[in-house]
């Protein structure tokens, strides 16, 4: 019974470790400055959130190009996302739809 | 083209310099003009998307007419608070009443319209109206502010405003 309880308990930590491995996505900031996505393009890990920063004084979005989401970004504010697919993403600002940026993203 | 001429009046006022406006060569708008210039170019598309908003069913052209209120309120509330820390009262000059006079005859013209018709002459009017007053912005009223900040605040204008002519164009493209 002994070695058994001790599999047990071996399970749950390498199950936990594997949670833990999971969540510990990165967090990767893009500032929204004088009308641009800063930096334009950004590479992430499937997991990984993007924090999009408007330091701008009007509001602005990010909305992906495929129509996948759209994040209002209002001045001063923060916004985030959790990406969830591989893949080579564009996403522009729906009200002033010169500023573009790229995310991408790789498999974890 | 389908716009009438007056809807450049802005490059077209400055490229004349009517009136004996001290626009002469070398010289351009004062800042207290520029400033002037600039926060009645922003009022006047504020007006012409507040008729949208009491007229459209469409609700693209009602999200992109919100979009011009929110915007150029902001820019002509950054504007004034400038104007105020530097000392300056804006200047009416004829460059600004020739502006209010070419809006106030295209907003009673937008006026007689509606529905589809209404939609597609106001898009089609944001599109050469942020033209032309890019096009001031660019070649006359930013080179000739002498005040950093009134330039930087024009040129940060001029990156929205090259933002709402693009929104403008995808919409006009869509009401065809």
């Amino acid at each position: 019974m002994r070695a058994s309880g001790f599999s047990v308990l071996s399970f749950v930590l390498v199950a936990l470790a594997h949670v833990a491995s999971a969540k510990a996505g990165e967090t990767i900031v893009v500032k929204i400055t004088d009308l641009a996505f800063v930096p334009a393009e950004v590479s992430a890990r499937v997991g990984d959130t993007i924090e999009w920063v408007n330091v701008d004084f009007i509001d602005h979005t990010a909305t992906a190009s495929n129509g996948a989401w759209d994040l209002a970004l209002p001045a001063g504010s923060r916004g985030r996302l959790v990406v969830k697919q591989a893949g080579v993403l564009g996403y522009f600002c729906r009200v002033h739809p010169n500023m573009t940026g790229t995310l991408n993203v790789n498999e974890k | 083209m389908r716009h009438p001429k007056a809807l450049y009046a802005i490059a077209a006022v400055l490229l004349t310099v009517p009136g004996g406006l001290a626009f002469a060569a070398g010289a351009g708008p004062s800042d207290a003009q520029i400033a002037h210039i600039a926060y009645t170019a922003g009022d006047l598309d504020i007006k012409a998307a507040e008729l949208a908003l009491e007229k459209s069913q469409s609700k693209t052209v009602r999200a992109f007419a919100d979009d011009m209120v929110r915007d150029h309120k902001a820019v002509n509330d950054k504007a004034l608070a400038l104007v105020k820390k530097l000392n300056v009262s804006p200047e009416d000059n004829d460059t600004s009443k020739s502006l209010v006079k070419d809006a106030d005859e295209k907003r009673a013209h937008l006026a007689t319209l509606s529905g589809a018709a209404f939609d597609k002459a106001y898009v089609e009017n944001e599109v050469a109206y942020h033209k032309a007053v890019n096009g001031a912005l660019e070649t006359t009223l930013i080179p000739s502010s002498d005040n950093g900040e009134l330039k930087s605040l024009l040129e940060t204008g001029l990156k929205i405003f090259q933002g709402h002519l693009k929104h403008a164009e995808h919409l006009a493209g869509s009401l065809k």
